[in-house]
């Protein structure tokens, strides 16, 4: 089928951008997004042209590392039937005369680095404030000591699937990077191993989140919606009773 | 011994150097190796680790690991990734599980059977000391793993729970639905941001390796390429650690990460350490078969599929076309039940593999029809695929409980192919999938370059000719959390050494070698695009040096190499400058060197005239067509040495010595 | 930046979270109020003198005699306009929060989940802030007294004169739909940030509850100037 892009090129990150426009004859409905990109950036090559920037590593929707605003939604979610990433999303989802705007992610805390490449290292600063537990190698006690309930552990998982893509950021009409961090919160805090630093964690990644400039919650639920992983709008509650309940404790107080 | 597996005396491809022999493992019973030579190793005082810096390359699962626990024990840590983040490192990829000899299900377990596991299933070409090393830390990996939240199944009691996984009859295996590899990761690099807010590591993300620093015969430090700026640094410390994953791309179409690379590893191989076994190559039976030419990776599907799927294809050629639900059961033909009956559908992958590519070969693959260049030369058109069902299972199990443990696997399986697995039984080929062999490594994980480290799928050390379901986390972790945060100390101890800086030769040489491949890649100016190169070196392996190898084929396969890479140089096209985001840069100097590692491999291939595991010559079979090895003249680690461009590299033969284990043939009928 | 120098207990004190909790508790007793408020107003279906009767309570014997007479308004208002207050100063703050942290425009924008009222939650509570004061303008101050005179004690009468209007119950009708809209996203956000969103049956519940208090408001509103209007109250 034949396409045509309209794709976001911008040189650097202190660069204007703007849309470009590319046709595509040859695409097949069996490739992926990421592939059809592929097959555009051999054609710039043989042209002379620069190929566009994007970012991608596993192709299988497992990494994170890929992400993209396709036709206004982050990984194209509304092109497609199922909660899927970028390299997942497969081109049978389009048409044959199609037009697909392609955009990076736009978040004040992700700025672009490059055409569709944009600087997530605000998520890994959320997780280097408190998005762990503190156990140093060896000092684990034997893992049968602490029996884990099925029910909570199952919900931990379910948080713990976040793939730190930034989706979530970048459909947010805040920027907010809730979703994100209460997908951690949700995951540490229903398991046993998770108690003691409970209250200090919320703390310390809320205030995490709010210095690596992203926005604040409104509850809209784009970020759900736009998730690959389905992380469920419930966690950003949880984070929001924790940090609360947190607040008439003492954990952080001492600088 | 007989004279036609004999190598010639004198071989056109290489030449044989010394026998080399691993001196870390100290004497004694087996079972005490390990905790005596805790025991031996220097150790370094905690106020003296701070002083001490290690630069670590990748993120996964040994390298987070790594980076975490040295850091904790105060050691100044440097940590690189090409990734925008080291959560991102293709450990996270890992599906199935981590094995661990806990024995909860007391089903007979122990460290023992899981060392004996892994050096039968390794067919008898694993080093037997470092494999139970793994054996006997394996257990603490899943302690440490609870501890940090990783949030494995568990059972209605709040207990863990495990399942058995290709290739063993006993349970060992734990897992978080089919993403344990993502949760394992993501816990290894919680514990390492702990330590970058602590101040013991220091991350840097977007940047690759391009050089070792090789001072006074001693690994001194990297050269990186930052990918955002493209500046070009140096970075020194008292060790060098390299787990940078496996080089499966050298295939093109792999299950590994598209930035995956051997760039680190061949790097180091260059500046003088030994490359190990570098043919032994998994191919994993349960893939998502290849659709079309812009193909850039191939999807796995856990093996754990192959619990409960059953694997068939028509007996009958004429029914590749049909509906398989209209082919009636006695038309089928489920051949690893028909040919291994104990073990059935959870043959090892090799077995698994190998079958499923000769039930293609003789016609009767389902699927669309794939145009291929057989080894002749000739044009042929195959079906490459053979149906896995879970038609039974879900009449037995239900739908929901077969939703419930391979759900997020049959969504993964419908979202790429736009097929329901529900409704139609999956088709599935082999692909690349992991790498046994790296750079060849000590009892203490140390290459032949002192100081120089190898951790994980880098290094060649614990799988021999084939890895068993479920090790590859389990090898990850415990070198990285347990084996080497014990061993480097011994080497350490000796440090900090003396200061050295881009003024010393050593430096100079190194950033000269960047930076010229650097502006020679970027000189050629071609008309082939880097992708072009990389689609055809892996059209060659995949056909000469894939799942069944030949002597002619080898050769053949060494000459297109030599000739690709001559072509490479002279006609590759790199679009834009080194000072920028450039992908296509970062792509050219990966292709170039998988272009070098894919000849050695052929090399390898070629040399060990037998088969084993991973590694399967045609020449060298059963009667019934199974695997046939020479212990005679093959149970040895082969580490090739570098000697320069264009010029035969050298054999150095490690020889395997099993005491603990007696050397069998391998039988899972 | 500026709160490096504050602790972690600190920051999370001045958090967006923390700040939006607060938003909510007074978002939720503005809700409250207007229940309240309501709820007086269908008085105008009982009689002139029970209307006049309720307002006159309200302002004067309100928790009399615990209270002085006439005291209890007062501290009401003073509540109310704390309330008030410190809801726009929070939006203010997590405004500009906002615009910083969404950067950049999108070219296309597709959002599924952002209902209208999300969307003009600011935008329509600013709207609704200056149409609240044109209300109190009319019938607190009686600054602005559009077909009818001013009269304290006579609250039934300034009601009736001011909805035989059509246009005052076209504004007031628009007023109370900015309300409605405002009330329905607020209501479901304030419970959710105050926690109360703990899996998809309290979403559900939180989100049926927030149309139907919504919606009471509306027509709880909207039904005396309309039947004023229409002439079954005179």
């Amino acid at each position: 089928m034949k396409i045509t892009l309209k794709i976001w090129r911008q040189a650097n990150k202190n660069a204007e951008g703007s849309m470009h426009s590319y046709q595509l004859d040859n695409v097949s409905e069996e490739m992926s997004f990421l592939e059809m990109l592929d097959l555009l950036n051999e054609n710039l090559t043989a042209g002379d042209e620069e190929p566009v920037a994007f970012d991608y590593d596993c192709r299988e929707g497992i990494c994170g590392m890929c992400g993209i605003v396709i036709n206004g939604s982050a990984h194209g979610r509304y092109e497609s039937p199922v909660p899927t990433t970028t390299c997942q999303l497969h081109m049978r989802n389009f048409h044959d005369g199609d037009v697909i705007e392609v955009e990076p992610w736009r978040a004040g805390a992700f700025p672009v680095i490059k055409d569709l490449v944009v600087d997530r290292s605000a998520f890994d600063r959320i997780i280097q404030a408190g998005g762990y537990i503190s156990v140093n190698t060896g000092s684990a006690p034997e893992a049968h000591s602490t029996p884990a309930p099925k029910r909570l552990a199952d919900r931990a998982f379910d948080a713990a699937t976040c793939i730190g893509c930034g989706a979530c950021v970048a459909a947010c009409p805040n920027g907010a990077g809730m979703l994100f961090t209460s997908a951690k919160i949700t995951h540490l805090d229903n398991l046993p191993q998770g108690q003691p630093e409970r209250m200090l964690r919320v703390k310390a990644m809320v205030a995490a989140h709010d210095d690596n400039g992203f926005g604040g919650c409104q509850n809209i639920g784009e970020c759900a919606s736009v998730c690959p992983k389905e992380i469920p709008l419930e966690s950003i509650a949880q984070l929001n009773r924790d940090l609360i309940a947190s607040l008439f404790r003492g954990d952080g107080r001492a600088q | 011994m007989t004279a036609t597996t004999r190598p010639p005396a004198s071989n056109p491809y290489y030449t044989l150097g010394a026998e080399i022999h691993d001196t870390k493992a100290p004497a004694g019973p087996i079972e005490k190796k390990w905790s005596t030579r805790k025991f031996e190793a220097k150790l370094v005082n905690p106020a003296n680790r701070r002083k001490l810096t290690v630069l670590i390359v990748g993120t996964g699962l040994a390298g987070a690991a790594a980076g975490a626990t040295l850091g904790e024990a105060g050691y100044n840590v440097h940590n690189f990734c090409y990734q925008d983040s080291p959560r991102r490192a293709h450990s996270i990829a890992a599906q199935g599980g981590i094995n661990a000899a806990k024995n909860y299900r007391n089903d007979n377990d122990s460290v023992y059977r899981l060392f004996y596991d892994t050096v039968k299933g390794g067919d008898y070409r694993a080093r037997e000391t470092n494999v139970y090393r793994l054996a006997e830390v394996s257990a603490s990996i899943i302690d440490q793993c609870v501890a940090q939240g990783v949030p494995f199944a568990r059972e209605y009691g709040g207990l863990l729970d495990t399942r058995s996984f290709g290739g063993v009859q006993v349970q060992r295996t734990f897992y978080a639905r089919g993403q344990t590899g993502q949760q394992l990761l993501i816990g290894a690099y919680q514990a390492l941001e702990r330590q970058v807010d602590a101040g013991t590591v220091t991350m840097h993300s977007r940047h690759e390796m391009l050089e070792v620093i090789v001072h006074e015969g001693r690994a001194r430090g990297i050269v990186t390429r930052d990918l955002v700026s493209g500046e070009i640094e140096t970075w020194y410390g008292d060790a060098v650690v390299l787990a940078s994953g496996g080089y499966g791309n050298v295939f093109f179409l792999s299950t590994n990460a598209m930035g995956s690379n051997v760039t680190a590893s061949w790097r180091a191989h260059r500046k003088g350490a030994y490359f190990g076994n570098p043919c032994y190559t998994q191919i994993h039976p349960t893939c998502i078969p290849v659709h079309g030419e812009m193909q850039s990776k191939l999807t796995l599907m856990s093996e754990s599929l192959r619990n409960d799927g059953r694997i068939w294809v028509p007996k009958n050629p004429d029914d590749a076309e049909k509906d398989p639900r209209d082919i009636p059961e006695e038309d089928r033909d489920y051949y690893l039940e028909r040919i291994y009956p104990s073990f059935g559908n959870l043959v090892p992958r090799d077995i698994a593999s190998r079958q499923a590519k000769y039930m293609c070969d003789d016609g009767r693959g389902v699927g669309p029809l794939v145009t291929e260049v057989t080894q002749e030369g000739e044009t042929q058109q195959r079906r490459r695929g053979v149906y896995l069902d879970f038609t039974e299972a879900i009449a037995r199990l239900g739908r929901k409980a077969v939703e419930d443990k391979y759900g997020n696997l049959f969504d993964m399986y419908a979202q790429i192919t736009g097929e329901d697995p529900y409704a139609t039984p999956m088709r599935i080929y082999p692909a690349v999938h992991y790498v046994m062999g790296g750079l060849w490594v000590d009892y203490d994980l140390q290459s032949s370059i002192k100081g120089l480290y190898v951790c994980g799928e880098a290094n060649f050390s614990d799988h021999g000719a084939n890895r068993l379901g479920a090790s590859a986390l389990m090898q990850g972790l415990s070198d990285g959390y347990f084996v080497l945060p014990n061993t480097i100390n011994d080497y350490l101890a000796a440090g900090p050494f003396e200061k050295i800086d881009d003024m010393t030769q050593a430096s100079q040489e190194a950033l000269e070698s960047a930076v010229s491949r650097i502006e020679k890649l970027l000189a050629v100016k071609g008309t082939r695009s880097v992708d072009s190169f990389h689609r055809e070196l892996g059209a060659i392996m995949w056909e000469y040096c894939g799942m069944e190898r030949t002597e002619e084929g080898l050769k053949i396969a060494i000459d297109k190499i030599r000739a690709l890479r001559e072509e490479y140089w002279k006609n590759v096209k790199v679009t834009g400058v080194n000072e920028d985001f450039n992908q296509a840069l970062e792509r050219a100097g990966r292709v170039a060197d998988f272009i070098d590692l894919g000849e050695l491999m052929c090399i390898d291939a070629l040399h060990r005239r037998e088969s084993c595991g991973g590694h399967f010559r045609r020449e060298s079979q059963t009667e019934d067509g199974e695997a046939l090895r020479h212990d005679d003249q093959y149970a040895y680690v082969a580490a090739w040495e570098f000697t320069g461009d264009g010029s035969k590299p050298v054999l150095h033969k490690e020889p395997l010595k099993y005491e603990a284990i007696e050397l069998k043939q391998r039988s899972y009928k | 930046m500026a709160s490096t120098s504050l602790s972690v207990h600190q920051k999370a004190i001045r958090s967006n979270v923390a700040k939006k909790a607060l938003m909510a508790v007074t978002g939720l007793v503005l809700i409250c109020f207007l229940l309240m408020h309501m709820f007086g107003n269908l008085k105008i279906f009982v009689s002139p003198e029970a209307y006049n009767y309720y307002a006159d309570w309200l302002k004067h014997d309100l928790l009399y005699p615990i209270l002085p007479h006439g005291w209890f308004i007062w501290l009401f208002r003073i509540f109310l306009v704390v309330c008030l207050v410190l809801h726009i100063y929070l939006m203010a703050i997590l405004w500009n929060a906002s615009l910083h942290g969404r950067g950049a425009k999108y070219v296309r924008k597709n959002r599924k989940e952002q209902t209208l009222s999300a969307k003009l939650m600011r935008w329509g509570g600013i709207t609704l802030g200056l149409l609240l004061v044109f209300h109190l303008l009319m019938f607190t101050t009686g600054t602005i007294t559009p077909g009818f005179a001013y009269a304290v004690h006579d609250p039934y009468h300034m009601f009736l004169g001011a909805f035989s209007q059509w246009w005052v119950v076209l504004i007031y009708a628009i007023f109370v739909a900015v309300v409605c809209m405002h009330v329905r996203h607020g209501f479901w956000s304030a419970f959710t940030t105050l926690g109360a969103n703990v899996g998809p049956g309290a979403r559900t519940v939180l989100n049926v509850l927030a149309y139907f208090v919504a919606a009471l408001l509306f027509v709880g509103f909207i039904l005396p100037p309309l039947a004023v209007l229409l002439g079954m109250v005179s």
